[in-house]
């Protein structure tokens, strides 16, 4: 996906994870997942540069479709679609 | 011709039975399990052991921790004081850190210093304490182990652990039966 469509994707949750370190953004995902339905997009907002790694392998892991990331000011948004 | 391929398949058939058995047996082996065996007491060294297996706890990964020596201090809780030890187990007690707050650095340790600046950092940057990295451990379902031949050694008992939801007591075999079945295993 190319920035511009990940920008105006609609996310069905936006997951907050701005305020912890790793792991905390991958726990705040983990726990949130649960929250939505396969195949709705859920968004992760964070601060922590190894997130942007460690997202993709976890949804490499666990079956979810990782789409990519948005660079903001102070953080990242990371678009995935669950299994 | 028809007759001699038959027996071909049927050989394949016999040949991919004993092949599944053994695949069978290869994924019953390593499960996808993380088998982590702590000894060191250190800070720094407890707080990765819980990074790493909340890390794969997240992932999905089965998680089984075996405390061991040292690492027992981190799973006392300071507010517990068991009666009835005795005189040694008391000196020991004392000596050791009571609970995961008191642990020192292994390095920059500075009579206190070092740990301080660390936890006041960890806050300052959003680390996650190490006592909420336990409560969320325990949420993730990850297991720990108590080694009870260093918990007699050192003198401690039972009740003056932590209140952990999947705290267990156990030997040397329950480690290596579990880090035998796990795809990782590490030791700290």
């Amino acid at each position: 996906m190319t920035n511009e469509e990940l920008k105006n994707l609609k996310s069905n949750l936006v997951v907050d994870a701005r305020g912890t370190a790793c792991p905390g953004p991958l726990l705040a995902a983990k726990k949130a997942i649960g929250d939505i339905e396969s195949g709705e997009i859920m968004e992760i907002l964070s601060a922590d540069e190894g997130t942007k790694n460690d997202i993709p392998r976890w949804c490499d892991k666990v079956g979810h479709e990782y789409l990519g990331f948005v660079d903001e000011d102070s953080f990242s948004r990371l678009f995935l679609i669950k299994e | 011709m028809e007759n001699s391929n038959e027996v071909t398949i049927e050989q394949l058939k016999k040949q991919l039975d004993v092949l599944q058995k053994k695949v069978g047996k290869l994924e019953k082996n390593r499960k996808d399990q993380l088998s982590m065996a702590v000894v060191s007491g250190d800070f720094d060294k407890i707080l990765a052991t819980m990074i790493i297996s909340l890390a794969a706890a997240a992932m999905d990964t089965q998680v089984k921790l075996f405390f061991s020596f040292w690492s027992l201090s981190a799973l006392r809780d300071p507010k517990k004081s068991p009666k009835g030890k005795d005189f040694i187990s008391k000196m020991f007690g004392m000596m050791l850190p009571k609970g995961k707050d008191k642990l020192s650095l292994s390095n920059m340790n500075m009579v206190g210093m070092g740990p301080m600046m660390i936890k006041m950092l960890m806050k300052k940057k959003n680390v996650l304490s190490l006592e909420e990295m336990f409560k969320q451990a325990g949420e993730l379902g990850i297991e720990i182990t108590v080694c009870e031949m260093s918990m007699d050694l050192m003198g401690f008992k039972k009740e003056e652990f932590i209140d952990y939801p999947h705290l267990r007591f156990a030997g040397a075999a329950t480690f290596v039966a579990d880090a035998g079945e796990s795809a990782i295993q590490l030791f700290v």
